[in-house]
């Protein structure tokens, strides 16, 4: 039922890019981003398109996999679309009635579908090929220099990387309350809203106190391995920039220089 | 009027990378009144194929029946088979939410829609079977034992008036004497009222001394499916699955070899005992 739900889908493979620092994918993702609102013109939706697919390829996930997550924005898609489409002022291209389409509304529609769609597949290879571990453990050296200002760093990121640790856990539980209680007669699905509402109260309770007992567990045994923090803390497996870490920093940063250029000088 | 599975195969996350194949090809035949252990090692889908029997997952191929109707057959009533076959969960524990025993123990004939005066009489009648006292009935299910938790649990089920009662793992997490207790309380349960009893479990110990049929799961398939003094004999091959095959049949395999002519079917302590002493001429 509630296992195929994940959350932080991480594809197993071994690749190029799965084997990347998670620093240089966090950053990666970050100039993904960045560079699809600095350009505005098809010539660097190419290279952006270009460098997309090469880190697609690179990554060896199927294809298929970067789409999944696309039925979540279909909607938002939709409404962006529409919303630049008819409204934008400007050259008419054709008029029905009142509604009108503008040269610039295509432009602009078309833009703003290209960069969502860019933005969620570029989020995607990052997910896809970092484990949610990995993530965190790069959030947290990537905002070290914040420590400097009495951010705590290490146990937000700590808190971070419980909570995807406890997703999946929870869910099974989940799942096993469900029919536990539908074995005992429950039904979730049908009735008004207030009788559906009323139902979980057979799932909540069970869930809350189980969450509880093992949040409770889990810091008893962190207690028990004398967990205090991160001061002095060393890791199993430290981060450290290997040669084809900076050769992606250097790919990375020659594409954003140009995709800065083009967006400035061409189209 | 029995439980049937025809060629029943369930595959987890199928289409995926991650498909595994959690029972192959089932064939089973569960007639009434009977009491089944059901023994196999962790992962070899003891718990998948209980929860085929009452409809909380389907078969990717294959058909279950429960007395001549296929369950998965459109409009057949779910919820009712629900109450006809009774799961108990493992730590049946962890599903108790309601403020105080007695009202836990209601959740389930409350919600086949009885009269609130049958339900209650259900849940007084199932919290008995148990051996739950009264002066436990308005106390929080969380402020009691563990052992007595999972008694309300399984009360929660019976209250359901169960033809077939399906523990899974009823002792685990237990000590010893709970263990004990629970065993000893579901073969008085099952010799009272003459339901159809299938105990999981994946020791051999635990089920050996009470039922009169064990099937054995590895890997998905039916490995052994006969009475216990049978599955027994095949101990060495019960082993090899993480299996064993209960203390005493090693100790009379044992003597058997040292030159004792001992019976070495046997599966408890008191009868090893007569024949030892039998064949010590005494």
């Amino acid at each position: 039922m509630l296992r195929d739900i994940t959350l932080g889908q991480y594809y197993r493979t071994d690749s190029l890019i799965h084997r990347l620092d998670p620093r240089v994918k966090l950053v990666g993702t970050l100039v993904f981003i960045i560079s699809l609102f600095v350009v505005d013109n098809f010539i660097g939706y190419i290279i952006a398109a270009l460098l997309l697919v090469w880190v697609i390829k690179l990554s060896k996930v199927p294809f298929r996999f970067m789409v999944r997550g696309m039925k979540a924005i279909v909607f938002l898609l939709l409404i962006a679309v529409i919303f630049n489409l008819f409204l934008t002022p400007g050259e008419a291209v054709f008029t029905v009635w009142k509604i009108q389409i503008t040269r610039e509304g295509i432009y602009l529609a078309a833009f703003m579908a290209i960069r969502l769609v860019f933005l969620l597949m570029g989020s995607s290879v990052m997910t896809l090929t970092t484990t949610p571990n990995q993530l965190t453990d790069g959030l947290e050296k990537l905002l070290n220099p914040l420590k400097k200002l009495k951010v705590p760093v290490h146990e937000i990121s700590m808190m971070m990387s419980i909570a995807l640790r406890f997703i999946p856990i929870l869910l099974e539980e989940t799942d096993k309350i469900m029919k536990a209680q539908i074995a005992r007669g429950a039904d979730f699905e049908s009735g008004n809203l207030i009788k559906k509402a009323k139902s979980l109260v057979p799932l909540l309770v069970p869930l809350f106190i189980s969450a509880f007992r093992r949040a409770n567990d889990l810091a008893t045994a962190m207690e028990a391995r004398c967990y205090r923090g991160g001061e002095h803390r060393t890791k199993m497996k430290p981060l450290i920039y290997q040669k084809n870490d900076r050769l992606a920093y250097a790919v990375l940063w020659g594409y954003l220089a140009v995709c800065i250029v083009v967006g400035r000088y061409a189209g | 009027m029995s439980i049937i599975l025809d060629h029943v195969n369930h595959i987890y996350e199928e289409d995926t990378a991650m498909a595994f194949p959690a029972l192959v090809d089932v064939n089973l035949v569960i007639p009434d009144g009977q009491f089944i252990g059901l023994i196999g090692h962790t992962g070899s889908g003891k718990s998948t194929l209980v929860q085929h029997l009452n409809g909380l997952i389907k078969p990717t191929s294959g058909s279950v029946y429960y007395n001549g109707a296929d369950i998965h057959e459109d409009g057949y009533n779910k919820k009712e088979l629900r109450s006809k076959v009774g799961l108990v969960f493992q730590y049946p524990e962890h599903q108790l939410f309601e403020i105080d025993v007695f009202s836990d123990v209601c959740f389930g004939p409350k919600n086949l829609g009885l009269e609130k005066k049958d339900v209650e009489l259900r849940a007084y009648a199932a919290l008995k079977q148990v051996g739950i006292a009264d002066e436990y009935f308005y106390q929080s299910p969380f402020d009691l034992s563990g052992g007595q938790k999972r008694r309300v649990a399984i009360a929660g089920v019976l209250a359901m008036k169960p033809e077939v009662l399906i523990l899974d793992e009823p002792t685990a997490g237990l000590d010893p004497k709970g263990r004990d207790e629970i065993l000893e309380q579901i073969a008085k349960l099952r010799k009272e009222t003459g339901m159809t009893v299938i105990l999981v479990s994946h020791s051999m110990e635990d089920v050996a001394k009470y039922v009169d049929r064990i099937i054995v799961m590895n890997k998905g398939k039916i490995m052994y499916d006969d009475v216990p003094k049978e599955v027994f004999r095949h101990y060495k091959e019960l082993e090899e699955v993480g299996l064993a095959a209960p203390q005493i049949t090693y100790i009379m395999q044992e003597l058997r070899a040292r030159g004792l002519r001992v019976d070495t079917d046997i599966t408890s302590v008191e009868e090893a005992k007569k024949a030892i002493l039998q064949a010590m001429g005494r």
